[in-house]
């Protein structure tokens, strides 16, 4: 990679986060069918694009808080993806030491505050976020990631007008990918979508290809940087598909085989190896990219594997202080 | 000591905590404009409205912001207005601050305040005279305290705030006006040390909240020699105070406004048998409210009420059984 410009070598740390995020959901999956972790994956393969091409504009100090599909927003904030694979096995030495599992990945360290269970819940927690940034004046943004299911949700509408009321720090994140579980979401949701109940609450829409990561990452830059200059909330709406089902044993039945194939043919990763091959970089650097984020991802489910399970009286620490269980 | 009411005291030890740590800050409905029991008034003035926010009314995000605002390291003391808003607020009450520092393996904490004022109030019908503590004493993660008096409204507050848990604050509606004894210099009273207001053999009495000054006051009046304990924190709770007084008077009267079925009395009857057996009990008694909703109408509303009148019947009866 000698010699490339420092924009291609911004294109090609985002081909990697991109390449390791699905590297390591398809891990995931795997061994979530075959019984070696526990409990449920909800897979973001096919929405890489918009993690990436968000994050690459966030710092560290910057904050994000994400759903119940959140491996691909926490690898692209930079947390650790060994201590990752061993959480979702439910292993000593994972994320969260064993407690979160898949649905509640964290990484304080680099300022992931946790994936969510409940669908829209992290939107509060991005407003309170900002909020203390702002208190404290401490030099960063929270970017709120949410699917468009959550935009039927109190808290959705709630978060809007408090976001901009107060004129906080945050970028929302709608992942539009169509669907909310097993219903395709424009049934179960009147009027104009996500964006135009964002506009009706004063924080201005902007809609990105979210299969594009180079369309997000230009439109992130824009919509951040007027953050930063204290422009107030902004939304982006990134328009995306999941390839998997709605978790890694749903078949996704209940949509046409050929919507998701056409998904597959715009994919992000795809995209962005084609536009760096026309830029002069080898089609076998690339390969090399994605072999070496599959050997990390593997060699993070076998280490998981081998990894001991945590001690049982771990159960008991970290509930509370006063009043602790005995 | 000067003497003030439960809301001046609450107000003052906001002020002093506000003044000792600029991290400390609060959001609710109308508290620029003082808080609807004016436990908030002035505070704007003093401290901006950076630091004293009105916010919409919009509980989840109340709530749900005050968890994001801690876990960014400020110390939130969040307002519900009345117990009851919390309802539409619970996700984020329960499902998030109460599992923030566990499901995320101790990464981050929920150093906040939640303060909810409870119970009957004025005549103000089912929706808004709610006792919720059996329900959040129930939740692993939270810390539920409930003063009885002025200088526990400011010593229990001042301990919420500096405290690194979830604290919910059950300040009672029907209190609010009433006088007492504040010190000058408040100090955090520790949680699950229960306050012994009156000394006696002949029973134990237990409560907290709102029905703090009618059990004292029955208990002078009864002419009985009661054992009374002012809870004050529900989780944790003086169980080995209340064990070792039931030992030793082997009954006990447990008074809570909250309806008795399922209520925290029960978790106490239920505690005290564990600790002195079934044989080291004579009598045992719960007076709480009938499981219906709280009326409107004044003499409805009195026919739940817990009153001076009520507590002393039983005080006798548990006695005398
Ligand atoms: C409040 C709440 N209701 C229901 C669920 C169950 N549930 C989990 S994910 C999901 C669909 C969410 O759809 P969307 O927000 O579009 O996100 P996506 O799964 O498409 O990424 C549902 C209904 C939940 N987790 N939380």
């Amino acid at each position: 990679m000698s010699g490339t410009s420092n924009e291609t070598a911004r294109r090609m740390a985002m081909l990697r986060d991109m390449a390791r995020i699905r590297a390591f959901e398809r891990e995931a999956v795997a061994a979530m069918r075959s019984g070696e972790a526990p409990g449920v994956v909800h897979p973001s393969i096919g929405q890489e694009g918009v993690a990436v091409g968000v994050c690459a504009n966030l710092k560290r100090a910057d904050r994000i808080t994400s759903t119940h599909r959140g491996h691909g927003h926490a690898i692209a904030k930079g947390a650790d993806a060994r201590a990752m694979m061993l959480e979702l096995h439910g292993r000593a030495g994972g994320s969260c030491g064993g407690k979160g599992g898949s649905m509640h990945i964290a990484d304080f360290a680099v300022g992931m505050l946790g994936a969510n269970g409940v669908v829209g819940a992290g939107i509060p927690i991005a407003c309170g976020a900002a909020q203390a940034i702002r208190l404290t004046k401490e030099d960063a943004i929270v970017a709120c990631f949410f699917g468009d299911g959550a935009v039927n949700r109190g808290p959705f509408l709630e978060g809007m007008n408090w976001a901009a009321l107060y004129r906080l720090p945050v970028l929302f994140v709608c992942e539009d990918n169509g669907f909310a579980a097993f219903t395709r979401n424009s049934a179960v949701t009147a009027g104009g979508g996500p964006a135009v109940r964002a506009e009706a609450c004063g924080v201005p829409a902007t809609a990105v290809d979210g299969e594009d990561v180079l369309a997000v990452d230009a439109v992130t830059a824009d919509l951040v940087a007027r953050i930063r200059a204290g422009a107030g909330p902004q939304f982006l709406h990134a328009i995306c598909y999941r390839w998997e089902g709605h978790t890694g044993t749903d078949a996704a039945a209940y949509r046409p085989a050929d919507e998701a194939a056409a998904a597959r043919g715009r994919d992000a990763i795809r995209r962005l190896a084609a536009v760096l091959e026309a830029e002069g970089i080898a089609a076998g650097e690339i390969a090399g990219i994605e072999a070496q984020a599959a050997a990390e991802m593997a060699s993070h489910r076998a280490a998981a594997m081998a990894a001991p399970w945590p001690d049982p009286g771990a159960a008991y620490s970290d509930v509370q202080d006063a009043g602790a269980p005995a | 000591m000067t003497r003030m009411t439960f809301a001046e005291a609450a107000r003052c030890a906001l002020a002093a905590e506000m003044r000792r740590d600029p991290l400390v800050w609060a959001l609710g409905e109308d508290l620029v404009q003082g808080g609807i029991f004016g436990q908030y008034k002035g505070l704007a003035g003093e401290f901006g409205t950076d630091r004293i926010v009105s916010t919409p009314i919009s509980e989840s995000t109340i709530m749900g912001a005050g968890l994001g605002a801690a876990l960014c390291g400020t110390r939130p003391v969040i307002e519900m207005r009345i117990a009851d808003f919390t309802l539409c607020a619970m996700d984020e009450l329960v499902s998030q601050i109460a599992k923030v520092r566990y499901m995320f393996g101790g990464q981050g904490r929920a150093a906040l305040v939640v303060r909810m004022p409870q119970g009957m109030w004025r005549n103000s019908a089912a929706q808004h005279s709610q006792c919720l503590e059996a329900w959040l004493t129930h939740i692993p993660g939270l810390v539920v305290v409930a003063p009885g008096t002025p200088a526990d409204a400011a010593g229990l507050l001042a301990a919420a705030i500096r405290s690194d848990d979830p604290v919910v604050l059950m300040e009672p509606k029907n209190l609010w006006t009433t006088e007492g004894e504040v010190p000058d210099d408040i100090t955090p009273v520790p949680f699950g040390i229960a306050r012994h207001a009156a000394e006696g053999d002949a029973l134990t009495v237990v409560t907290w909240s709102a029905t703090v000054p009618v059990v004292e006051q029955a208990a002078r009046e009864s002419g009985i020699a009661c054992d009374v304990f002012d809870l004050r924190s529900l989780w944790p709770w003086d169980e080995a105070a209340v064990v070792a007084s039931v030992r030793r008077t082997g009954r006990l009267l447990v008074v809570h406004e909250a309806v008795t079925v399922s209520g925290f009395g029960a978790e106490i009857v239920a505690r005290v048998v564990e600790g002195v057996g079934p044989g080291g009990l004579r009598a045992i008694e719960r007076l709480g409210a009938p499981r219906a909703p709280v009326p409107f109408s004044p003499p409805l509303e009195d026919a739940m009420r817990i009153t001076p009148a009520r507590v002393a019947q039983a005080i006798r009866r548990v006695a005398n059984t």
